[in-house]
């Protein structure tokens, strides 16, 4: 049993990492702007981005079901264990319900999504004000709700790096950074 | 020769009767103006809400006829108040200073098969444009129905001006269609 996870579920985790980082900071910035050109290109490239990451996180979770990741070490309490597990199906459940609820408001507030403007994603909800305002307000609550695990999940694992000094941050490194514990100099 | 043309147009002038219907009244709630373009390689659409018509098309004479349209610009429906609110801005419609759209026609032509070419002029903005519209004719019991579709650049006509003036974001071509249904007026 490995100690450490596959060079593509690291990869895959990193990669997604920035671009739901890139994507919240997009989110909330884009949506105040007053109308403009750059206010639609920005919409167009968060939804192309969103997309992507649906589709990423589809990959991800195909891998994940086929390569079981490394057991936390047995040194992590029984309910941190739970809280790490729960934490992590709330993410993956969050990586997917939210490029869907941006997608069905998109619909619902009439501008349907077209992948890099070129693969059209069919609307599976008509036109409608009310369910696009409602839409509109799934998707910000699955954002703080996603903010909130992050802030967690990210805690957790500074918590696990800085303070236990345990591997459970480094095993989700990249090679080139990850080093073996430092057993000569405790 | 000179003779049969008299009798002719004596007929012509005589006997009123023999026209078949000459739709005169636009009947608004069975009419529609819309139009469609590309945003970020996005089909939008939307349409025109108050618009008034002068007609008069006799199918017997179509060389004689003439359609003015008056298209009130602030009732531009684009799908979202944030849209309506930036077109009836200065950069796009400026419909303080161009409150109407006019086309007016000079001539029509007969294609055959209930089919016309309706040659006019086209102001938006204070910019007028010749166009020809094709047009097709659909009797329906009394009452007669005009439908077209016809391509305008925005960029001819200034509608979306500053930021909005390339075409990269929102295209240059807005294809207008209608349909007007009108009666005879006696």
């Amino acid at each position: 049993m490995s100690h450490s996870y596959t060079a593509t579920a690291k990869t895959l985790h990193w990669l997604i990492a920035i671009m739901i980082l890139g994507m919240l900071g997009l989110g909330f910035y884009m949506h105040n702007l007053p109308l403009s050109p750059e206010k639609l290109q920005l919409y167009s490239w968060h939804k192309w981005t969103g997309v992507s990451i649906f589709l990423l996180v589809i990959i991800r979770l195909a891998w994940r079901v086929t390569h079981e990741p490394p057991p936390l070490p047995a040194s992590v309490p029984r309910l941190q264990q739970w809280l790490a597990h729960g934490v992590h199906l709330g993410l993956y459940v969050l990586m997917l319900a939210i490029p869907l609820s941006g997608w069905l408001m998109s619909s619902a507030k009439g501008f349907q999504t077209v992948w890099f403007g070129v693969l059209p994603l069919p609307d599976l909800v008509a036109k409608d004000k009310a369910l696009g305002d409602l839409l509109l307000t799934v998707h910000l609550s699955l954002n703080l709700l996603l903010v909130t695990l992050l802030l967690g999940h990210v805690g957790a694992a500074l918590k696990h790096h800085f303070i236990d000094k345990d591997t459970i941050l480094t095993r989700m490194l990249p090679s080139f950074i990850a080093r073996p514990p430092d057993t000569t100099n405790p | 020769m000179k003779r049969l043309v008299l009798a002719l147009s004596l007929n012509a002038g005589l006997a009123p009767a023999v026209h078949a219907v000459e739709y005169t009244k636009v009947q608004v709630d069975q009419s529609s103006i819309t139009f469609t373009y590309t945003q970020m390689g996005v089909t939008m659409d939307g349409r025109f809400k108050d618009f008034t018509s002068q007609l008069s098309f006799d199918p017997a004479q179509p060389a004689q006829a003439k359609a003015t349209i008056k298209v009130a610009l602030a009732s531009i429906a684009t799908g979202t108040t944030e849209g309506d609110d930036e077109v009836a801005g200065k950069s796009w419609f400026n419909t303080k200073a161009f409150p109407t759209a006019r086309f007016a026609s000079s001539s029509v032509k007969a294609l055959g098969d209930q089919r016309y070419e309706v040659a006019g002029q086209l102001t938006i903005k204070g910019k007028t444009q010749a166009i020809a519209i094709p047009v097709s004719l659909t009797p329906q019991g009394s009452a007669g129905v005009f439908a077209g579709s016809f391509t305008i650049r925005r960029g001819d006509f200034s509608i979306g001006e500053g930021s909005w003036s390339t075409f990269d974001v929102v295209a240059n071509d807005i294809k207008i269609s209608f349909k007007l249904t009108a009666v005879t007026g006696t």
